[in-house]
């Protein structure tokens, strides 16, 4: 082993103390903006702790904005876009992994290019066909460019589960007489189905925090989602009711932050493999 | 994914996928046995996906650079017709425009080497056998998983000329008044380009923290033997084995800062005065405030081409730089 001196680990720990800090001190401060009363978040000398914690704030942002409602289009929205997004890609993904022709070639190369997306440069067409389709300021919409907003991040990583599966199973599921839909479902969905719900539950955080295509798709606020809702409380010019702002920005997280726990291994050992690879 | 959330990421960030490393070891990779040709059965399952993509991804792509070369307004009712490069001259002299383009360099560049430097940084004490890990690992998901609408409110929280912590510490620790940070000429780019390094961390730490495991470790530990002390090693062990990673990570970071829309949208909203107006920001006003679509699909393409012409530079520069080495 390579080792340290003391005063080296000391500076090490001081170094990673610095990042906990820089990395929590703002959400910190959100949850504890969210609790204090109007009267505090009046004062000139705001207060890590509040000296007199409230749910008011939450009260209100419920009365002032239409949370509830914003809450269950994202839901359907992201809902929605994660279980077609797993549906469709999956047995594509299957393809890529399995085949190789110049149109697996192509979808690949698509997967890479789409991560340097200039959308942009894609968001007015799709306005204007989602506008004579009829779909503006509708859900089916936003979750029809959700779907393929998220394809490319799901192939590639169906792509890599499926290529963890041993073909030697499908051989010998072929071999006892199963075609090809039967293998699929009942030999090779099974081994996948831990990996199509970490793809579906990360779909799922990807739609569930989007906001540019729900900010330019959804025009009235019966149809908007959470993160569009949430900039109504902004205000003209900027002023804003910090307490009602902070508390519904803190809800909004939630969600988020429990799905993205539960996936965050897979998540982070898929870039790890990925970014090997790269 | 933006992202995202992925990605997205996000975003919205779009992230990379697990299994390739298992994948390649049995052989089914890119090193594997071609694959069988297309048959109808692979059609069927190839369609479902590949339909929508056509439509809502290849196709906007190649309608929108047409977009370009047309006067394509909201709401007009005559048809809309072919001008040829008249956007593109337009945009030539729009200095309005040029300037937000300069914005957007400075952001994009601004955020992408400090968040490099810094989660190169945290990577390496996190690739230590540090206490708290655990902890930092925790506090990566705040960043990674929040709507980025979220991240934007959170900071303007933290930036509140009053009820901030910001100001708050400041004037605790006797260093002034504090100021507004958002709204001030020349504090409101570098207060959201913290944001956006804040934002961006997780992901380019975890990038870099996976290249950093994959280092051997004999090689470091022959380098100590040898009397290299801890720079040394990094420069000749470390780096060479994570410059693949590097390269692909500031990449990625680059155009998903130059993609980036919600933070900014909701810091600042462009001002004060258009300091902030991101060129998104500005193709977005022209798009779905004036209603000029030609010219804002002018403007995308312009940003596009430069953004590419700019990222192939860096990637072949240091391709080569490697060389030498």
């Amino acid at each position: 082993m390579i080792r340290t001196s003391r005063a080296g680990r000391a500076g090490q720990y001081l170094a990673l103390l610095g990042y906990l800090v820089f990395l929590a001190f703002p959400f910190l401060w959100l949850i504890s903006t969210a609790f204090k009363p109007a009267r505090e978040l009046g004062s000139l000398h705001p207060t890590w702790i509040p000296r007199d914690p409230t749910l008011a704030n939450f009260r209100q942002a419920f009365d002032e904005q239409p949370l509830l409602q914003a809450a269950g289009n994202s839901l359907a929205a992201a809902a929605g876009a994660a279980l077609i997004c797993v549906a469709i890609a999956t047995p594509m993904a299957y393809v890529m992994a399995r085949h190789r022709t110049r149109l697996t070639t192509a979808a690949t190369g698509w997967v890479v290019v789409s991560q340097a997306f200039p959308f942009v440069l894609v968001i007015i067409p799709l306005f204007l066909v989602l506008r004579n389709l009829r779909m503006i300021n509708s859900l089916s919409g936003l979750v029809l460019v959700y779907v393929v907003w998220s394809l490319p991040f799901a192939l590639w990583m169906l792509a890599g589960y499926v290529r963890a599966v041993p073909g030697e199973l499908e051989e010998a599921a072929a071999v006892d007489g199963a075609g090809r839909v039967r293998t699929l479902l009942s030999v090779v969905a099974p081994l996948l189905a831990p990996g199509i719900a970490a793809t579906a539950l990360f779909a799922f955080i990807t739609a569930w925090n989007e906001f540019f295509f729900a900010l330019v798709l959804l025009k009235t606020p019966e149809k908007q989602t959470l993160p569009v809702v949430l900039t109504h409380f902004l205000g003209a010019e900027g002023v804003a009711d910090l307490g009602p702002l902070a508390a519904a920005a803190f809800l909004a997280t939630l969600p988020s932050l429990v799905v993205f726990a539960l996936i965050q291994r897979r998540i982070t050992g898929g870039m790890a493999a990925g970014a090997v690879k790269a | 994914m933006t992202s995202t959330t992925v990605a997205p990421p996000s975003g919205n960030q779009p992230e990379r996928p697990p299994g390739e490393g298992r994948a390649r070891r049995r052989g089914r990779g890119r090193g594997g046995p071609p694959g069988k040709p297309l048959d109808h059965g692979a059609w069927f399952l190839v369609l479902p996906a590949l339909i929508p993509i056509l439509i809502l991804s290849v196709g906007p792509l190649v309608y929108g650079v047409s977009l370009a070369f047309t006067d394509s307004q909201a709401g007009r009712t005559e048809p809309t017709q072919w001008i040829g490069a008249l956007n593109f001259r337009d945009l030539a002299q729009d200095t309005l425009f040029w300037d937000s383009f300069g914005i957007g360099l400075v952001w994009a560049v601004g955020v992408t080497v400090p968040q490099f430097a810094l989660a190169l940084g945290l990577a390496l004490l996190l690739d230590q056998k540090l206490r708290l890990r655990w902890l930092a690992r925790a506090l990566a998901i705040i960043p990674w998983a929040m709507p980025e609408v979220v991240v934007g409110i959170m900071w303007r929280l933290v930036y509140n000329p009053d009820a901030g912590i910001l100001n708050e510490t400041l004037r605790d620790l006797g260093l002034g008044e504090g100021r507004d940070w958002l709204t001030g000429l020349a504090t409101a780019l570098p207060a959201v380009i913290v944001v956006g390094i804040w934002a961006g961390l997780p992901t380019t730490t975890v990038a870099l923290l996976a290249g950093l495991q994959n280092t051997p470790h004999e090689l470091h530990e022959a380098a100590a033997l040898d009397g290299a002390g801890p720079w040394r090693r990094f420069r000749t062990v470390t780096w060479p084995a994570i410059r693949p990673v590097v390269l692909a990570i500031t990449a990625l970071n680059f155009i998903w800062n130059v993609n980036s829309f919600a933070l900014v949208y909701v810091l600042t909203g462009g001002g004060p005065g258009g300091r902030t107006r991101l060129p998104m920001l500005f193709a977005y006003e022209e798009a779905f405030r004036y209603g000029q679509f030609g010219y804002a699909a002018a403007m995308s393409c312009v940003m596009v081409a430069v953004i590419s012409v700019m990222l192939a530079l860096y990637l072949v520069g240091r391709l080569k730089g490697g060389d030498e080495r």
